[in-house]
């Protein structure tokens, strides 16, 4: 028996936790995240190779991109944070769902409903023009609808909860959740041109709703894509670990420190615009300050292993988790270089941005993504183990590699984008024309699709080995890091 | 004095209420008193688990 004697924990009993909903989730979250993963390897060769586009309006490069871009971070990261959040404050509350099982379903349908529509409405040529917005006024007030059901349900379990503290972990999630709900209200105010037509005019104009949206863009990495993750860490570095994480203290300051500099760092997205320079200049402050969280974490992720790194030899599970804190400590490190203002002259509108943003999603979010999937599937189908441990290992460096690929092709190809655009003749003309750049980014974009085709192929054999997971069968290996005949 | 003249006062000067605000969260989470139930936090996740895999067959 587990020990109950903390403060509080009256009920000795564990309650039945609402776990068929989080199943849901992880399988959807697998579904979308192949589907993700190949539109993005398909947008990256046409861009290396344009017949690609097939010369149709539908499979055109400028409809595919949102395609992808909300497949990997809404279908993919977003089910896989509703999945894991509601994972874990049961356990961390001590009590099954708010609302039950039937609410979460609303939920889960209601959600991949919203994705289903919104990859529809890209394909047919419908969008707001907005990053990572792009949905109509239609599909956005029933993403409000679904994603204020799970915010009651999020905070219904916390408030009903039977655990005095609130884990940290669940703060991240909240923090998240509330804070999404309110970029996305505000950044989707629109006037629709009809109540049965999509078209919708937004709000704001000229650099006020440039400045709401990249309010809503950056913040929307902030705290969909970083805080919300960080929860995850929280949760699953200490449990694959089974340590405690190395300093809670340290995880309430990164905590704070997130929720209070992040909001302020939109105006990076937009230097030498219209935007008043003073704002461009809070927003390039703010964003360096991130440094502290970002230490924060990375230190708290890391440290949280300290003693038991020989874990990682036979561990291909925290391997990700661990790999994935190294890619969030690195991203977060190149991003507040990257809003200052010098070295955004060269670096905005090149592939290098590119190139963080996947050093980002790649390696921090899909990274962890994937260890809470290979933590979660053995747990939620009730089997001993994985199917196989040796493919989380291949699936790891095949990945790895994949990710290597991409983001230093395009670190190089963005550096000489950049350079190619600023470079002068003697009689001060511009040296390069603008086609001429795109000629020699060529290679850069085939080796950065190869480099999305290897990622793609390791997320095949986690399907694979998922699916055998769930079905209950094992295989027949010698186990990982077994003093070999070498030895 | 008005609301509104507090309210401009306020204002005016609220990085520092927010600096104030940050600095006694972090003097809050490393005070020595604190140490003992942080750490018991740090180990909410490890009370239950076991029967959560037992849950489903």
């Amino acid at each position: 028996m587990t020990d109950q004697s903390g403060p509080m924990t009256s009920a000795s009993v564990i309650p039945v936790y609402d776990d068929e909903v989080v199943r849901k989730f992880v399988v959807a979250t697998i579904f979308w995240g192949v589907i993700g993963f190949a539109a993005g390897v398909l947008i990256a060769f046409q861009l290396a190779f344009p017949a690609l586009n097939l010369d149709l309006e539908w499979t055109s490069f400028g409809r595919l991109r949102p395609v992808h871009t909300s497949a990997v971070i809404f279908a993919f990261g977003g089910n896989i944070l509703i999945g894991t959040t509601l994972f874990i404050v049961q356990r961390t509350s001590k009590v099954s769902l708010f609302g039950g099982s039937g609410l979460a379903h609303v939920v889960f349908w209601g959600y991949q409903a919203f994705i289903v529509m919104a990859a529809l409405s890209y394909v047919l040529g419908f969008s707001q023009s907005k990053e990572y917005a792009e949905p109509e006024w239609f599909i956005d007030l029933w993403l409000t609808i679904i994603w204020v059901i799970y915010l009651v349900i999020f905070a219904g379990t916390i408030f009903i909860r039977k655990e005095k503290h609130i884990y940290v972990a669940n703060w991240f999630f909240l923090a998240f959740i509330l804070t999404i709900a309110m970029l996305h209200i505000v950044n989707n105010l629109a006037v629709p041109v009809s109540w049965t037509g999509a078209k919708s005019y937004i709000l704001w104009s000229g650099v006020q709703d440039a400045m709401t949206q990249w309010w809503y863009g950056h913040n929307a990495v902030g705290f969909f894509l970083t805080a919300g993750f960080l929860g995850m860490m929280y949760y699953f570095i200490p449990k694959q670990a089974e340590r405690p994480v190395y300093s809670y203290r340290l995880s309430v300051v990164h905590f704070w420190s997130i929720t209070f500099l992040y909001i302020w760092a939109g105006p990076h997205h937009l230097h030498y615009t219209a935007l008043p320079d003073w704002t461009q200049t809070l927003g390039m402050t703010f964003s360096v300050m991130l440094w502290m969280p970002s230490w924060g974490g990375m230190i708290n992720g890391f440290m949280t292993l300290s003693g038991a790194w020989d874990k990682l030899r036979t561990d291909p599970t925290l391997r990700f988790l661990v790999t994935s804190v190294g890619f969030y400590g690195m991203s977060t490190f190149e991003g507040p270089l990257m809003s200052i203002k010098a070295v955004n002259s060269l670096s905005h509108y090149t592939d290098w941005t590119i190139g963080h943003v996947h050093s980002g999603a790649l390696g921090w979010n899909a990274f962890i993504s994937f260890g809470a999937l290979y933590y979660l599937v053995p747990k939620l189908w009730g089997r001993e183990r994985l199917y196989s441990l040796r493919l989380v290992n291949t699936h790891f460096w095949i990945a790895t590699v994949g990710i290597v690929l991409y983001i230093s092709s395009m670190w190089v190809s963005g550096i000489m984008q950049g350079l190619m655009w600023r470079t002068y003749d003697e009689l001060g003309f511009l040296q390069y024309s603008f086609i001429e750049t795109v000629e020699a980014m060529h290679p850069y974009y085939v080796i950065r699709g190869t480099g999305g085709v290897l990622f793609l192929i390791g997320s095949l054999i986690m399907v694979y080995n998922l699916v055998k997971t769930m079905k209950g069968h094992v295989r027949n290996e010698a186990p990982i890091g077994a003093s070999t005949a070498k030895a | 004095m008005t609301l509104e003249t507090l309210y401009d006062i306020a204002r005016s000067t609220w990085v520092v209420w927010m600096v104030l605000l940050f600095s006694s969260i972090v003097l809050w989470a490393f005070l020595p008193r604190n140490k003992k139930r942080f750490e018991e936090d740090a180990n909410i996740i490890f009370k239950d688990e076991e029967n959560g895999a037992k849950n489903h067959g």
